[in-house]
């Protein structure tokens, strides 16, 4: 039953990925060719909420639904593993039109082949494990 | 309200809702990041008795594995009963785009040349879904988090890691949209 808010909150994330229409190809073709804000609207609410939010969680030093206080994890400093990773990602998002989440609810929409999209994501997660320790971070 | 939410949502609203999303997930006491769940999985594959990177506790990770269940259900939902049939409106100019790729006219928010079951069989359909998934995962897991754990929950943390894996989401997918395509399509 703990994981029931899980599920309730992945529904709601499917849900607004589909009727946002940020899993569909062209959502990110017109994002990358800067033809229409639609993409840069939904990200940028998010994120200047996302800013807000998250500096009031931490002045107010709330708590979660367990009684611990919220902790942010700084992520790891660094540069060359955020920008090659990242290109590496970009390549990718242009080319399938999808970042992990959209590509799981792409299948829940309808779009089966992304099946065979998460299949590949998968591969190449594996390669990364796999390759880790050759790659400058 | 029920029309609003029955029509494609506008930006602003599915901005508001991400957001939620993220926070919800804060409150929780987890925190927002989608890509997370490809490692998790590789690991519940067995990836872990070969590859140290995948030899973790995936039970601490099985609430987000719960959320792309969410996930997969929230888009069925979305299209089979919050869906009151709207064309798909595409940009003027990316429709012309497009069309100069060699892409018929949008039918849905997929291109059917490219997604559909059938494409899957053709050279096009599968190099990119193929490739485009190899690099998405491989990319996401190397810059450490994808659009939601970077793009969203770092920048809302002001991480300037956050800000350097958005510049490179950019290069890549300006480098692959106009330098690419062009020579594959």
């Amino acid at each position: 039953m703990k994981f029931i808010k899980f599920l309730i909150v992945g529904i709601l994330f499917g849900v607004v990925m589909a009727k946002s229409q940020a899993l569909s190809w062209y959502r990110i073709q017109e994002m990358f060719r800067f033809q229409s804000f639609h993409m840069y609207g939904i990200i940028g609410t998010a994120v200047v909420l996302g800013v807000i939010g998250t500096a009031l969680i931490k002045y107010f030093k709330l708590k979660d639904v367990q009684g611990n206080e919220i902790k942010f994890a700084p992520k790891e400093k660094s540069f060359w593993r955020y920008i090659l990773g990242g290109s590496i990602f970009g390549l990718g998002w242009a080319l399938s039109g999808a970042c992990p989440g959209p590509m799981v609810v792409n299948i829940g929409y309808g779009f089966v082949s992304f099946i065979v999209v998460v299949f590949f994501a998968l591969v190449g997660t594996y390669l990364y494990g796999l390759l880790q320790n050759k790659l400058p971070h | 309200m029920l029309e609003f939410l029955m029509k494609p949502w506008p930006w602003w609203f599915s901005g508001i809702i991400i957001a939620s999303v993220m926070f919800l997930l804060i409150f929780f006491g987890k925190s927002f990041g989608f890509s997370s769940n490809l490692r998790t999985i590789c690991t519940l594959a067995g990836a872990g008795k070969r590859v140290k990177f995948f030899d973790f506790d995936w039970k601490t990770q099985s609430w987000n594995l719960v959320f792309l269940v969410g996930a997969v259900i929230g888009g069925y939902l979305a299209n089979n009963y919050l869906n009151d049939g709207s064309e798909f409106q595409l940009a003027a100019s990316t429709a012309k785009d497009m069309a100069a790729l060699g892409l018929g006219q949008p039918k849905d928010i997929q291109p059917l040349e490219l997604f559909s079951w059938d494409a899957l069989f053709t050279l096009k359909g599968f190099a990119f879904i193929s490739i485009g998934g190899l690099l998405v995962g491989f990319g996401s897991r190397y810059a450490g988090g994808c659009t939601s754990g970077h793009a969203i929950s770092g920048i809302s943390n002001l991480q300037i890691p956050s800000f350097v894996a958005v510049i490179g989401f950019f290069i890549g997918g300006l480098l692959m949209t106009h330098f690419i395509f062009p020579l594959i399509f």
